[in-house]
């Protein structure tokens, strides 16, 4: 059980720790994470994740596909924010393609993302809440996140792997009476998350539970690649939105939450303001929607309209040699990382000038936050385990990928 | 928007303050860099890539501080066959590099960087897993997503897609 912080020493003949296992089937691991613990009574001695449970070698299936086959894929590693991962995929397919993007088409990609981003915090704050025991939060976060996945169902026709962006644009144009819907929403969320701080933020009982528990300061969560509100939540001010913007975030205007203690419960306020931050992104992206095509003006790459398919043999034309031979992706390697809800999420693509990629790479950001687990839990209490966990937003399926 | 061609000469690369510093360290450490797409590859001597990770993360030029991700790539039946990619990421600055280490597969080990970056742990851990490359200096090297008893290593080129029946 040997890792990464220093191994603790037990004196000799203070031969009194256990292991436990805790999954990989348990509630509150968010999944099928297995966790051996060593303990001492109440106190964690040493903590090793272990990891893999959910392994599909997605990224050796995306070698034998066409590049747009792969956006599918893309859903299904991180099934909380699937637009999040269609995005980096397509931003880095993009830019080895050198393709220009329709400015409409980039507004709706910010908007849907910020939409995924409160999907996905909706779910981690539900069952972090469940977790610790607030049970009533969770329903609360459901009803709101259920209204999103019908945003997400009208517009993809799908409610959880949506694949809705495609290289060089959009799917589909959004259906009509689309923005009304999601304004209405947006018109209404800010005080839902009202009524979630005020049954947690002031809570004493979820303070004990996460006030200086589990804490980490910012050069341990940068030494160990912690991204995201795990990194913030530490006091590093970074969001690569913001620092490094990608498919027009630079024409937003939103804070970037820090808060400073690194515990438990600085992470959730993070998470808590950026559902109040992303549904300001929602609305400016609403208001400044321009007009245009979704699709890039790129015949061999893009599919074309279906009716025009009907109507013009070059258009069945391209269609059909897309569909069957895929397109040619000049040689060469991008990384591209976008900031997930979870962190940093980075795909790294190398072309051999083929149609199918030579290699997709995904940098998970749960992956590395993951790492953070020991020195987040070692010397504390075996209940606090459960609140850490919760406290990194673990998805399973990008982990393990 | 046409791509512009991709700079390979280390010449013209000069004055990128990565480049420049590891060639103030080490002219030996240092076989070429690229850029390309706005990104910057430099390709760095097995030997020297510890050295030169510690070096970019602490030059105050530089300030490489985070490690976003460690990868590698199988060019088989090309020889070197193995290409390890470090993903560096400056916080301060707001920029990126690429190092890339080329490995041959009769020996295809690399120092690990786990006293560098402790975070360089699983990604270590993944590669030895999916591609067989040993990281010398790991603490901890074993299989991190396949099981313990598997055989071969999934994402290597003559690996089929579909597993050995």
């Amino acid at each position: 059980m040997a890792h990464l912080t220093a191994t603790p020493v037990l004196e000799p003949g203070q031969d009194r720790t256990m292991i436990l296992n805790m999954g990989p089937q348990h509630p509150s691991t968010h999944g099928v994470l297995r966790v051996l613990l060593e303990i001492d009574g109440e106190t964690v001695v040493r903590i090793m994740p272990d990891i893999g449970f959910l392994h599909t070698g997605i990224e050796k299936t995306c070698e034998a596909k066409f590049y747009q086959q792969v956006v599918p894929l893309t859903d299904r590693i991180d099934y909380l924010c699937p637009m999040t991962n269609n995005l980096c995929y397509v931003l880095a397919v993009e830019k080895l393609l050198g393709l220009e993007i329709p400015p409409k088409a980039q507004w709706m990609r910010v908007l849907m993302n910020e939409l995924t981003r409160i999907n996905s915090h909706l779910v981690w704050l539900g069952t972090h809440a469940l977790d610790i025991g607030a049970m009533t939060v969770f329903l609360y976060c459901f009803r709101e996140r259920e209204e999103i996945l019908k945003l997400f169902e009208a517009i993809s026709g799908q409610r959880m792997m949506t694949s809705y962006f495609r290289i060089g644009g959009l799917a589909l144009e959004p259906p009509l009476g689309f923005f009304d819907r999601v304004r209405k929403f947006a018109g209404y969320f800010s005080e839902k998350v009202d009524e979630y701080e005020n049954l947690l933020t002031g809570n004493p009982i979820w303070g004990m539970r996460t006030k200086g528990v589990a804490r980490m300061t910012a050069e341990d969560a940068i030494a160990l690649g912690a991204s995201g509100p795990t990194l913030r939540g530490s006091g590093v001010d970074f969001d690569l939105r913001r620092d490094m913007p990608y498919s027009g975030y630079e024409n937003f205007k939103f804070k970037v939450p820090v808060a400073q203690e690194g515990d438990v419960f600085a992470r959730y306020m993070c998470r808590v303001a950026e559902l109040r931050e992303s549904n300001k992104i929602v609305q400016q992206a609403l208001d400044g929607m321009p007009d245009g095509p979704v699709k890039a003006n790129a015949p061999g790459v893009v599919l074309p309209d279906r009716e025009k398919m009907k109507t013009q043999m070059e258009a069945l034309i391209y269609h059909f040699k897309i569909i069957t031979e895929g397109f040619a992706v000049p040689a060469g390697e991008v990384y591209q990382a976008v900031e997930s809800p979870r962190g940093e999420m980075g795909y790294y693509v190398v072309s051999d000038g083929t149609a199918k990629p030579y290699r997709v790479h995904m940098r998970a950001a749960c992956l590395a936050n993951l790492q953070t687990l020991p020195k987040m839990c070692e010397g504390g209490l075996i209940a606090d385990v459960v609140a850490a966990i919760g406290s990194i937003d673990i998805v399973l399926g990008e982990i393990d990928r | 928007m046409a791509l512009a061609p991709a700079i390979s000469d280390l010449e013209q690369l000069k004055g990128h303050p990565a480049v420049a510093r590891l060639l103030a360290w080490n002219p030996a450490a240092v076989t070429g860099a690229k850029f390309d797409r706005d990104e910057m590859t430099i390709y760095v001597d097995r030997a020297y890539i510890r050295d030169a990770c510690a070096l970019l993360r602490e030059d105050s030029e530089c300030l490489f501080n985070y490690l976003s991700d460690i990868t590698c790539v199988d060019w088989n039946p090309a020889e070197p066959r193995f290409e390890v990619i470090y993903h560096l990421l400056s916080i301060p600055k707001k920029e990126r590099v690429r190092l890339k280490v080329r490995l041959d597969s009769a020996s295809p080990a690399v120092e690990s960087l786990c006293s560098v970056w402790p975070g360089a742990n699983y990604f270590e851990r993944e590669i030895f897993d999916l591609f067989g490359i040993r990281f010398t200096g790991h603490p901890y090297l074993r299989r991190l997503l396949m099981p313990e008893d598997w055989e071969g290593h999934p994402l290597r080129k003559d690996y089929p897609v579909e597993g050995y029946r």
